[in-house]
């Protein structure tokens, strides 16, 4: 599904990423553990194509083409979603509108038939009640006045409607209380399919209790410093990541 | 474009008594005169079918006629206090424009500070200055008509030079006074300020009147702020009830240079204070703050330019002002990002409290914005003061009057606490209190 | 134009740059080049008109002739040749005009059509009653009938000055004198046609009026006057539309429109201007020079501008509310678009006489390309208009760095028991918005569409639902090559 060799990146000529390299299998979950500053962040938006994060070294492979020479929207297109740590607010945008437009742009790049208003709405009211999603969170503009628990449900409903083949969740359960995380891993879960891959970033291993990953990873000063199984995070959970950040150095 | 009158003319209305003969013939000085001079000449004063002073009528002015130089010796119990004994580095008094070394204090100041009267500087060194002087304040720009006028009859004033790395923490207080017992009287002070890179000095202006009369201070200032250096400068403008206040101040900061000014008005019966700063390289900062409290007839007219022509620069402005009678407030505040100035930001705030039915106030803040990543602002009130916060405080129990005087003293007060230079806070604030007890006495101007 | 398509879909729809950048083939009769005295009288007379209004016409061209151009605007144009310009250009046609549809023009009809405008009343929206202006004259007028069973007069003003003097002389220059300012000046001297509405006192107006306005005669300039009188207790929505053919020479468009709304009337009056703008090297584009004034003469008036600004090279308008009556509001809900090379100098005049009266501004400027646009607005206190507010809220957009967005709002308080509170902002098209929108698919240039609709929602919502969506669609057109 992604294949990422010796990724080098810098944000502002600082170089943040530093030779990564990372494999996910189709139907694998991976998740990405690692201080502040390790570059975790700076993964999500190059693997997205945000501006202002140039990749100075390394290949990126993503369903056998090279993702780096995408548009953001053309990653989108093809099924590259990420989940936003600090979803953005844009005032004045129905979130029905939004997320119609979002629907059949990406339908659009798959050769699918666009949905009409109407049509749109019964897979959204499908949608929202499997996720448990308050109606007004759709008459609202997008995230605008949302609560932290509430921009993460939009997240994952935008997620479950634009049905993606890698999804990467940044930081997704910052900001939320117990509660809303158990939603937000129920969303997610229900995803798992064998045609979809998964890579979660974050900073807890609270997230991966209920998301299990098939492998952890930590990230280190830009680089992959360990791998292992779901059982890596419970280690770094009692150890911290002390260790981890002075083998790297 | 106002009346115009012949060179010649100018310098018979205006000059009359201006300072000249103290100085000694420097032919690049009288150059300077006689071209600001013809500009005067040639666009007459300022009238409100000029945008930058349509809400300000210079007609009381032109009803004046100047009498000779006033000779009255004033005595040193005459000086008002702003601040308290020890708490300026140094004490520079001018008597209608004029330095008096008599009334002004001597102590010694850190090496590398020179703070005195312009004139004596020009005479000491005349030359060393030449490169200064007016090229700021060159009366390029929308109507420096005013400015033109000051630098036609430029003789005294302060002159401050800080040399690089200097910092002095007390401030240079200078005292400017008029005074008009027989004729009234014009004077031009100039102002010239040079900080060098790394400096740091704070400058405390007090205006006041001694024994009424009516006299026209037209005030010309410039300062350079070069890189990472900061001016704080504030002023106090108390003048006699029958006095015109005239303020052109021009500034231009250096990359990482702070330009923090204050106007505290609640004198004079016609009053300006225009200030255009240039923000030339990238981290320049400026703020331009004042308060106006006003009653009677008076006017006062706060008009600010500032220019973003560098990227990062910033600048924070705040005016409120209360007015009382058929006083008037103007307030006109200008932000110009130019297409350099990337990342720049500004933000603007004008309020005003009216307390009487005749008062009025114009604002105009304006935005001229030519770069696309900015952040700018402005806003703009005027009104009443709170209803539910007066009834507030009457349900507690406090008079009207009083209540009244607590939330005008409020609404002015964030303006003064905000100052970088805390020392002065309390006089400001006491200036304040001496304005509202004014009008409990209905001792109105 | 129908109401209940969902905007976006038609944002995707529509490729065209300006569409309605073509010509009619049709045979005009034309007075000869220039401005004189004689083009006055030979107005006047083509019309019909009574010798007051002739009378009135040479006092305006008279004055005219002293009058400087306005200089003050933020705009930059060579100064204007008047004498290298028509006035005055007409379908020409068999009979004096069009008694009914039938006899129209079969070409005027398919322009029209062309235009999204339907002139056959079977083929209209219910509820919309269009007044078609054909460069000089008004070529159709439907739901006459309709409107006149309530005692609606819904004419073309020149009809209105044959069959109802009294009211045209007794409004016509009431709210605009004839020498208000250079261009509002030589429309009262040159004026040709545009819409007279008077409603009945108590009157509803049951559909929405609509007057579409249509430059097409080449070297034409196109001087329309509208005049709407809302009689006490009554109520209307008025509707304005502009297109032009895509031509290389700039034209004049001169217009007044002049609104009294009486005791416990209300207006709405709502524009979509979409003339031509010009190319993008700035070659070609009408001059957009308009003065469009309210007077809330009546006690609990209301009058209420919408606009929605994407045309025109130049535009010079500021929709003004003067608001006489007691507890009369006054509101401006403006959008205004420039791209490539366009200028618009644009925003309200608030005046503010009679007591508890209000008034609210809510103006979005979108710059984009090289265009230069500002906000220009008067917020005026007078001492007698005690506890009169305003709230003013006014925010620009950049996109790209070649443009420039300015505001310029005068405030002038009087009276203490006022409240004025004005708050502006200007900043950049956010990045993240844009980056979040391309995220989840959405095209650069849709997404650019997608949150300059919701940087305009609040001023969108206010226009009735047939122009709301043809204006959401020229948001995204208006904008197009603004980015990447």
């Amino acid at each position: 599904m992604l294949e990422i060799k010796n990724l080098h990146a810098t944000v502002g000529g600082k170089g943040i990423l530093n030779g990564l390299d990372l494999t996910i299998g189709a139907g694998e979950v991976h998740a990405i553990m690692g201080p502040n500053g390790s570059g975790k962040s700076t993964l999500s938006y190059v693997l997205s194509g945000r501006e202002g994060y140039e990749v100075t070294e390394g290949e990126v492979a993503y369903q056998g083409r090279n993702l780096l020479e995408m548009e953001p929207e053309e990653r989108a297109g093809a099924g590259v979603f990420l989940a936003f740590q600090y979803p953005v607010e844009i005032p004045g945008v129905p979130n029905t509108t939004f997320l119609r437009e979002a629907v059949n742009a990406v339908r659009k790049y798959k050769g699918a038939p666009t949905l009409d208003p109407m049509a749109f709405l019964k897979v959204l009211r499908a949608k929202i009640k499997e996720l448990q999603v308050p109606d007004d969170l759709l008459k609202r503009a997008v995230n605008v006045g949302f609560s932290g628990g509430e921009k993460k449900r939009n997240e994952i409903l935008q997620m479950a409607l634009l049905d993606p083949s890698l999804a990467i969740l940044d930081e997704t359960d910052s900001g939320l209380d117990i509660d809303a995380l158990k939603t937000v891993a129920d969303g997610v879960n229900a995803m798992r399919a064998p045609d979809r891959s998964v890579l979660v970033i974050t900073h807890y291993q609270r997230l991966l209790d209920y998301i299990v990953p098939d492998r952890v990873h930590v990230l280190a000063h830009g680089r992959i410093v360990r791998s292992g199984g779901k059982e890596l995070a419970l280690e770094l959970e009692k150890t911290g990541y002390a260790g981890f950040t002075g083998e790297a150095a | 474009m106002g009346e115009q009158l012949a060179t010649a003319d100018i310098l018979q209305k205006y000059g009359t008594g201006a300072a000249r003969a103290e100085t000694p013939a420097q032919p690049w000085l009288e150059s300077l005169r006689t071209g600001a001079r013809e500009r005067a000449a040639a666009a007459g004063l300022p009238t409100p079918k000029q945008e930058s002073w349509k809400y300000t009528n210079l007609r009381p002015l032109e009803k004046l006629a100047f009498g000779p130089r006033s000779q009255d010796q004033i005595g040193i119990d005459r000086l008002p206090n702003l601040l308290p004994q020890g708490q300026s580095a140094r004490r520079l008094v001018f008597v209608n424009g004029q330095f008096r070394a008599d009334l002004s204090t001597r102590a010694a100041l850190p090496e590398g500070v020179r703070a005195g009267s312009l004139a004596n500087a020009l005479a000491e060194d005349g030359a060393g200055l030449k490169d200064l002087l007016g090229r700021i304040a060159n009366g390029d720009g929308e109507d420096q008509a005013m400015l033109d006028l000051n630098t036609a009859f430029v003789s005294d004033g302060l002159f401050l030079h800080v040399a690089v790395g200097v910092r002095i923490d007390l401030p240079i207080e200078v005292i400017y006074l008029g005074t008009a017992p027989r004729e009234p009287q014009a004077f031009h002070p100039r102002c010239l300020i040079a900080m060098e890179e790394n400096s740091s000095a704070i400058v405390v202006e007090h205006h006041a009147g001694i024994g009424g009369g009516a006299y026209f201070a037209n005030h010309g200032c410039e300062a350079r702020i070069g890189e990472r250096a900061e001016l704080r400068h504030y002023k106090v403008q108390a003048e006699a009830d029958d006095a015109i206040h005239m303020a052109n101040v021009h500034v231009e900061v250096g990359a990482g240079g702070v330009y923090d000014s204050f106007a505290l008005t609640r004198g004079a019966r016609l009053s300006r204070n225009e200030v255009r700063v240039r923000l030339e390289a990238p981290g320049a900062e400026c703020h331009l703050n004042g308060v106006y409290m006003l009653r009677g007839d008076q006017h006062c007219d706060n008009t600010t330019a500032i220019e973003h022509l560098a990227p990062e620069t910033s600048s924070r402005e705040v005016f409120k002002g209360v007015l009382d009678d058929r006083a008037r407030g103007v307030f006109q505040g200008k932000i110009v990002v130019h297409p350099k100035a990337q990342k720049s930001d500004g933000h603007q705030l004008s309020k005003a409290l009216l307390l009487s039915d005749s008062a009025e106030m114009d604002a105009k803040p304006e935005l001229e914005i030519y770069a696309d990543d900015v952040k700018c602002s402005h806003g703009a009130t005027a009104g009443d003061m709170d209803p539910d916060a007066l009834f507030y405080l009457r349900a507690r129990g406090i008079p009207e009057a009083t209540a009244r005087h607590m939330l005008i003293e409020a609404f002015l007060s964030d303006t003064i606490n905000s100052l970088a230079a805390k020392g002065l806070c309390p006089a400001l604030m006491s200036s304040v209190g001496h304005w509202l007890s004014d009008a409990a006495t209905g001792d109105a101007p | 134009m129908a109401a209940n398509v969902e905007t976006l879909e038609q944002v995707q729809a529509v490729t065209e740059k300006y569409k309605y950048g073509f010509v009619t083939d049709i045979e005009t009769e034309t007075a000869p080049k220039g401005l004189s005295e004689d083009i006055v009288r030979f107005i006047s007379h083509k019309k019909n008109e009574p010798e007051w209004l002739l009378a009135w016409r040479l006092k305006a061209y008279r004055h005219w002739l002293t009058m400087p151009e306005p200089q003050w605007a933020h705009v930059d144009f060579p100064p204007l040749d008047y004498q290298d310009s028509y006035y005055y250009s007409a379908p020409k046609s068999k009979t004096d005009g069009p008694k009914s549809l039938e006899e129209v023009d079969p070409e005027l009809l398919k322009t029209y059509e062309k235009l999204g405008i339907p002139l056959k009343e079977q083929e209209m929206l219910a509820g919309v009653a269009v007044d078609a202006v054909f460069d000089s004259v008004s070529v159709a007028t439907t739901f006459k009938g309709k409107l006149e069973e309530q005692g609606i007069i819904f004419c073309p003003i020149s009809e209105a000055v044959q069959n109802h003097p009294e009211l045209v002389r007794q409004y016509l220059g009431s709210v605009v004198p004839a020498a208000d300012n250079k261009h509002a000046c030589l429309n009262s001297a040159v004026f040709t046609d545009g819409s007279f509405v008077y409603i009945p006192k108590g009157v509803r107006c049951p559909m929405e009026l609509s007057t579409y306005f249509r430059i097409n005669a080449a070297n034409t300039g196109q001087f329309e006057r509208t005049l709407i009188i809302a009689d006490a207790g009554s109520y209307v929505s008025y509707l304005e539309g502009c297109t032009a053919p895509m031509r290389d020479e700039h034209q004049l468009h001169a217009a007044v429109v002049e609104l009294v709304a009486l005791d416990d009337a209300e207006i709405k009056y709502s524009t979509v201007q979409n003339w031509y703008p010009g190319d993008e090297n700035g070659v070609g584009g009408i001059y957009n020079f308009v003065t469009k004034r309210g007077a809330c003469r009546g006690h609990n008036s209301k009058i209420s501008w919408t606009q929605v600004e994407t045309g025109s090279a130049i535009t010079w308008k500021y929709p003004s509310c003067i608001l006489q009556g007691d507890n009369s509001v006054g509101e401006f809900y403006s959008v205004a678009i420039t791209n490539n090379m366009q200028q618009a100098d644009t925003g309200t005049k608030m005046i503010h006489l009679g007591k508890n009266t209000r008034s609210r501004i809510v103006s979005k400027g979108i710059s984009a390309g090289r265009s230069q646009q500002t906000y220009r607005g008067l917020v005026k206190i007078s001492p007698k208009a005690q506890g009169a507010r305003n709230h003013t809220q006014c925010d620009s957009l950049l996109i790209g760095d070649l443009c420039g967005a300015h505001t310029v709002p005068y405030i002038e308080c009087r009276n203490r028991g006022a409240v004025v509170e004005h708050e502006a902002t200007t900043s950049k098209i956010s990045e993240d918005q844009l980056f979040y929108c391309r995220q989840r698919g959405i095209s650069q240039e849709d997404a650019v569409a997608l949150v300059v609709n919701g940087f305009c929602r609040e001023v969108l919502q206010q226009l009735p639902m047939e122009f709301a969506v043809e204006a959401q669609k020229l948001v995204g057109i208006s904008l197009e090559g603004s980015v990447g």
